[in-house]
C-alpha cells in the first residue's frame, strides 16, 4: 500500500473538468516532480491531496487517512501531509518562531516550551535559527519560504506537498530554498512537488509525472523522461521550457 | 419673559450634550456587540444565517435612519405598547449601528488574504482555530480605523432622535431657539459642540490609519 494513494481522482470547476481521472501511488521516501503547462491541473492535484479543494470523484488516502469533507477527516489527513505554497503564506502578525509554534500549540496542544524547542530546531534545520524573533516582513522571500518549510516540518508530516515554492522568488533566492528541499529529500522525506525547476527535478527527484489536459500523460524516472520523452506533448513541453 | 444670556444658553446645551454622549455610547457599545453577533452569523458556516444577516443589513442600510426611528417609536405604539422616546432612540440606533459595523467588519475579515486560510487549514487548524489565531487578529488591525471613523456617524445620527422627542443636544437647541429667538447663535453653538465631539474621533481614526499603515505587523 503506497503512502499516498490517489485513485480515479476527478475534479471540476463548474462545467470545466480539470482533473480527468488521476491514479498515482507515492511510496514512502519518493521525491516526485509534477511538471506540465499551466492549466494542466498540477496545482489542483496537489491542493486536492490535502483537501484544499473538494473532489468530484475518486479517492485519496494518505497512510490510510481518507479524504472526506468533514472537519475531523480533513484534520487527520492534514496532520499527515504538510503543504508549502508559492506565496509562502506566513502569518504576518507573528514572528518566524511563533509561525512555527502556532499549529503545534493549537492543533497538537503541545506545551509552549516544547513547541518553542521544536520551532528552534526546525528553524535551525532550514538555516534560520537566528531569525526566531523576526517578523515575516523583515525577511527576504527566500527566508520566508524557508520559515514556511520549518512551519510545515514542525508538525512532523509524513509527506510534504510543494506548490511551485520557488516561483515567487527572485532568481538569486531560489537556490537557498532548493538547498533545503534537497536536504529533506536526502533525509528520506516523501515529497510531491509541482515545479518549473527542470534541472532540480532531474537532479533530486526519483520520479517525474508529466500532466497534460487533466491527465497523467507520461511518467518515469527523470533520466528517462528528460532524455527520451515518449509523447509529442512532453517533447514539445520540454523543448519549450529548455528554450 | 426671562432673558437668556449666552452663558445660560451654553449651560443648557452642555447639559443636554450629556444625553447625546450617553446615547452615542449606548448605541456604539450595543451596536458593536450586536454587530459582532451578526458578523459571526454572516461569515459562519451555517447555511441559513448569512442570507438573513444580509437582508438585515440591506434593510438598515437601505432606509433612512429617521424612518427607522419613526418605526421604532410609532410602530410599537400601534400595538398598544407605549415606547418612551429614549427607548425607541436607543433601540433604533443600536440596530442601525450594528448593521453598519457588521458590514464594515465583514469587509475586514474578507480582506485577509485567502492564503492565510489555506496555510492555517493545511496545518490542521479547525475553522474556529483559524478564526481565533490567524484571521481575526489580522482583521482586527484593519478594522480599527474604519470603526473609530464610523463612531462619528453614530454621534451625528443621535441628532435625529430629537424628532421623536428625545431631549439631547439638537432638541435642546430647538427648545432654546423657541425661547430666545436667536437661532443662529443657538444652532451655531450646537454645531460647535457636535464638532468638538466628532473632531477628536475623526482625528483618532486618521491617526490610527496612519499608524496601521506604517507598521503592518504585531
Amino acid at each position: 500500500m503506497p503512502l499516498i494513494a490517489i485513485d480515479g481522482l476527478r475534479k471540476s470547476y463548474g462545467e470545466h473538468e480539470v482533473l480527468k481521472g488521476i491514479d498515482i501511488g507515492v511510496e514512502k521516501g519518493e521525491v516526485i516532480a509534477i511538471i506540465g503547462k499551466s492549466g494542466s491541473g498540477k496545482s489542483t492535484l496537489l491542493r486536492c491531496i490535502n483537501g484544499l479543494e473538494t473532489i468530484n470523484g475518486g479517492s485519496i488516502a494518505v497512510d490510510g487517512a481518507e479524504l472526506a469533507a468533514d472537519e475531523a477527516h480533513l484534520r487527520a489527513l492534514r496532520l499527515k501531509v504538510g503543504m508549502i505554497f508559492q506565496q509562502f503564506n506566513l502569518f504576518p502578525h507573528k514572528t518566524a518562531g511563533q509561525n512555527v509554534m502556532l499549529a503545534q500549540q493549537v492543533v497538537n496542544k503541545t506545551g509552549k516550551a516544547e513547541a518553542e524547542a521544536m520551532a528552534r530546531k526546525m528553524l535551525d534545520r532550514v538555516g534560520l535559527g537566528e531569525k526566531f524573533d523576526s517578523y515575516p516582513d523583515q525577511l527576504s522571500g527566500g527566508q520566508q519560504q524557508r520559515v514556511a518549510i520549518a512551519r510545515a516540518l514542525a508538525m512532523e508530516p509524513m509527506a510534504l506537498l510543494c506548490d511551485e515554492i520557488t516561483s515567487a522568488l527572485d532568481p538569486e533566492l531560489v537556490g537557498e530554498v532548493l538547498q533545503v528541499v534537497r536536504g529533506l529529500a536526502a533525509e528520506g522525506m516523501t515529497l510531491l512537488m509541482v515545479t518549473h525547476e527542470m534541472a532540480f527535478a532531474r537532479d533530486v527527484c526519483s520520479r517525474v509525472v508529466f500532466m497534460h489536459q487533466g491527465r497523467v500523460h507520461e511518467t518515469g524516472r527523470p533520466e528517462e523522461v528528460f532524455a527520451n520523452p515518449q509523447t509529442p506533448e512532453l517533447q514539445s513541453f520540454l523543448g519549450r521550457s529548455a528554450a | 419673559m426671562t432673558q437668556f444670556t449666552l452663558i445660560d444658553i451654553l449651560r443648557n446645551l452642555i447639559f443636554a450634550t450629556q444625553w447625546t454622549v450617553i446615547l452615542s455610547l449606548v448605541s456604539f457599545a450595543g451596536g458593536g456587540l450586536l454587530g459582532l453577533v451578526l458578523l459571526f452569523m454572516r461569515i459562519g458556516k451555517a447555511r441559513l444565517l448569512p442570507p438573513v444577516v444580509k437582508l438585515y443589513v440591506e434593510i438598515f442600510q437601505g432606509t433612512p435612519l429617521l424612518m427607522q426611528l419613526f418605526l421604532a417609536f410609532f410602530g410599537l405604539g400601534l400595538f398598544g405598547i407605549d415606547v418612551p422616546p429614549w427607548l425607541a432612540a436607543a433601540v433604533a440606533l443600536i440596530l442601525w449601528t450594528a448593521a453598519f459595523l457588521a458590514e464594515i467588519w465583514r469587509g475586514c475579515v474578507e480582506a485577509v488574504a485567502k492564503g492565510q486560510w489555506e496555510a492555517s487549514a493545511s496545518l490542521g487548524m479547525s475553522y474556529l482555530e483559524q478564526m481565533r489565531h490567524v484571521i481575526l487578529p489580522q482583521a482586527l488591525k484593519v478594522a480599527i480605523p474604519p470603526t473609530v471613523g464610523f463612531s462619528v456617524q453614530v454621534v451625528k445620527g443621535t441628532a435625529l432622535t430629537s424628532i421623536i422627542g428625545f431631549t439631547e443636544l439638537s432638541k435642546a437647541g430647538t427648545v432654546l431657539t423657541n425661547a430666545t429667538f436667536q437661532p443662529f447663535t443657538v444652532y451655531g453653538l450646537v454645531a460647535l459642540i457636535y464638532f468638538a465631539l466628532c473632531f477628536p474621533l475623526s482625528q483618532a481614526a486618521r491617526h490610527l490609519e496612519r499608524k496601521m499603515n506604517a507598521a503592518h505587523r504585531h
